[in-house]
C-alpha cells in the first residue's frame, strides 16, 4: 500500500464504474463539448443565485454518474468532493439533495484528484464498495468570491486564467469494468514565494513538478511508464515553468506526453487569456474527454496531476504568498 | 521587488521568481496605453458632445452644464454595466474606461447587482460602495486637503 513517505499503491485497483460531467454556455463553445454529459446555455441555470447554480451542476453530474453505473441512489455509500465557495456550501448543498454520506474537502483546484485518492483509498481498503467522488465550480460565483464583482470593468493581464462552469464526478467501485486507479501520491504545500493571485499558474508550476517527481521515484518509475501526464491548470504560463524545472531537474518527461486541461478544454479565440482554472477544470476533462479517450484505446496509462492554489481573499489582502499543491492520481485502462 | 522583500526568501524561491520573471507574459504596456488613450478619449468626445447638446438645446450654460452630462455618462455606463458590455469595453480600454467618470459608476453598479442575490439591504446597500468606497473616502480626503493648502496660502501667503 504506502509505496515511499507519500505515495498509495491499490492492490485492489479501483474502478471507475462511471463518470458525469456537465458544464455552461462557455464550455459549450469549447474544444471539448461533445464529451459533457449536459451543457447548459444559461449560467444561472434556472436558478436565482448563482451559488445555487454551482449547487446544481453538481447535483446533475452525480445523478448523471449514477445513472450511467445503472445503480440506485441509496447503493451509494459514501460522497468525497468540494468547491471553491465559502465553507463549501454547494457541494455540501448538493449532499443534502442526493442523501449520501458525505466528506467536504477543500484543495482549491486540486479537490478533483484529493477525492480520487481519498476515495481510491477507501474502496481499495473495502471500506466502500460504491462512493462518488468528484469536484465543481462556477465562472461567476468564483469569481465574485475571489476576484471583482463580473461586470466590473478591470482590466485582466494576460497571466490571469479563466475558471471553468462545470463539475465532474466519478463513480468508484471496488469491481467492474472499466478505467482503473492504480496509485496516487499526496502533495505538499510549496509556496515559492509568489504574490500575484492574477498568476496562478505560475504559483502552482513548482507543486506539481514536486508531486510528480515524487511520484515517479516512490513508484520507481521513468516517465515513458505513462502515455500521459496530465495537470490540472497549469495554463500557458504554468506549464511552461514546470518544463523548465523538470530539464533543470532532469527528469526526462517529454513535451508531447505532458499536457493540461486548462489548456485543453477552450478553443484558440476564446477570451481566456492564460488558460482555464477551477476544479471544474480537472474534474470535467478528466472524467470527460481524458476517460471517453482512453476506452477508444487513445492511451493505456494516464496520471492526473491536479494543482491548486491554496489562497484566500483575505490571505491576499493581508499580502500573504500563495501556497500551492498538487496531488497525483494514476488511471490505468487495458491491457490487463 | 524590493531588496528588503527578497531577504526573507529561500535561494530556491528567488531562483524560481526569476525564472517566472522571464516566463510571464508580459502586458503590452505600450498596446495598453494606446487604446486606453483612444477608448478614454472617445469616451470624453462622448461627453463633449453631450455637454454642447445641454447648452444648445436646453437652458444650461459652460458652467451649469457639467452636472447634468456627468449624471448622463454615468446613467449610459450602468447601462452598460447591466447589460454586460462595459467589462468588455475594459478589458480593451483598460484605465481609459476605468478613470474616466464612468467607470466610477461602473464599480458602483457592478457590486450592486453582483450583490443583488444577498437582498436589498445588506446585499445591495452593503456592497453597492464595495468597490467605490475607498475613491469616495481618498477623494473627498484629497481634496480636504487640497482645499487646505489652497486656504493657507490665500490667507497668510498673500496669494
Amino acid at each position: 500500500m504506502l509505496t515511499g513517505h507519500r505515495t498509495w499503491v491499490f492492490d485492489q485497483k479501483p474502478v471507475i464504474l462511471s463518470t458525469g460531467t456537465v458544464g455552461g454556455p462557455f464550455e459549450a463553445e469549447g474544444l471539448l463539448a461533445d464529451d459533457f454529459d449536459l451543457l447548459h446555455s444559461d449560467l444561472w441555470i434556472n436558478q436565482d443565485s448563482y451559488e445555487k447554480a454551482h449547487k446544481v451542476l453538481i447535483e446533475e453530474a452525480s445523478t448523471k454518474a449514477i445513472e450511467k453505473a445503472g445503480l440506485q441512489k441509496d447503493q451509494i455509500q459514501f460522497f468525497l468532493g468540494g468547491d471553491l465557495i465559502n465553507q463549501i456550501t454547494p457541494t455540501s448543498f448538493a449532499c443534502r439533495t442526493l442523501g449520501t454520506p458525505y466528506l467536504g474537502l477543500f484543495g482549491a483546484c486540486s479537490t478533483s484528484m484529493e477525492g480520487l485518492a481519498l476515495g481510491a483509498y477507501l474502496v481499495n481498503t473495502k471500506g466502500a464498495d460504491y462512493l462518488l467522488t468528484g469536484a465543481s465550480s462556477h465562472n461567476t460565483a468564483v469569481e465574485k468570491q475571489f476576484r471583482y464583482p463580473t461586470e466590473y470593468g478591470g482590466q485582466k493581464p494576460p497571466t490571469a486564467q479563466w475558471t471553468v462552469t462545470g463539475a465532474g464526478v466519478a463513480l468508484l467501485s471496488s469491481s467492474g469494468k472499466g478505467p482503473r486507479v492504480t496509485s496516487a501520491t499526496i502533495g505538499r504545500v510549496i509556496d515559492m514565494g509568489l504574490t500575484d493571485p492574477f498568476n496562478m499558474g505560475g504559483a502552482m508550476a513548482p507543486a506539481a513538478v514536486d508531486t510528480i517527481e515524487t511520484h515517479l521515484r516512490e513508484r520507481n518509475i521513468d516517465p515513458s511508464y505513462y502515455d500521459l501526464i496530465v495537470t490540472g491548470d497549469l495554463g500557458k504560463i504554468g506549464q511552461k515553468a514546470s518544463l523548465e524545472l523538470f530539464k533543470k531537474h532532469g527528469t526526462p518527461i517529454r513535451e508531447e506526453q505532458y499536457k493540461d486541461c486548462g489548456l485543453m478544454i477552450y478553443r484558440e479565440g476564446q477570451p481566456v487569456l492564460s488558460g482555464a482554472s477551477g476544479p471544474g477544470c480537472s474534474a470535467t476533462v478528466v472524467y470527460g474527454h481524458l476517460l471517453n479517450r482512453m476506452k477508444k484505446g487513445d492511451f493505456k496509462r494516464m496520471l492526473v496531476v491536479a494543482t491548486g492554489a491554496l489562497l484566500s481573499p483575505l490571505s491576499f489582502q493581508q499580502s500573504e504568498t500563495i501556497p500551492c499543491i498538487a496531488h497525483a492520481v494514476s488511471i490505468e485502462y487495458g491491457g490487463e | 521587488m524590493s531588496n528588503n522583500k527578497k531577504k526573507k526568501l529561500t535561494p530556491v524561491q528567488q531562483e524560481y521568481q526569476q525564472l517566472q520573471t522571464q516566463l510571464e507574459t508580459k502586458r503590452p504596456v505600450l498596446l495598453n496605453c494606446i487604446k486606453a488613450f483612444i477608448t478614454g478619449g472617445i469616451i470624453c468626445l462622448i461627453g463633449q458632445f453631450i455637454q454642447n447638446l445641454y447648452i444648445h438645446y436646453f437652458d444650461f450654460t459652460d458652467q451649469t452644464a457639467g452636472n447634468p452630462t456627468a449624471g448622463t455618462l454615468i446613467f449610459i455606463a450602468m447601462l452598460l454595466t447591466g447589460f454586460g458590455v462595459y467589462d468588455r469595453i475594459a478589458q480593451f480600454g483598460g484605465a481609459g474606461s476605468t478613470v474616466p467618470l464612468t467607470g466610477f459608476g461602473n464599480a458602483v453598479i457592478s457590486a450592486a447587482i453582483e450583490h443583488r442575490t444577498e437582498g436589498f439591504v445588506l446585499g445591495v446597500g452593503g456592497n453597492m460602495f464595495k468597490l467605490a468606497g475607498s475613491v469616495i473616502l481618498f477623494g473627498v480626503f484629497s481634496a480636504f486637503i487640497v482645499a487646505l493648502i489652497k486656504t493657507i496660502l490665500i490667507q497668510w501667503g498673500g496669494l
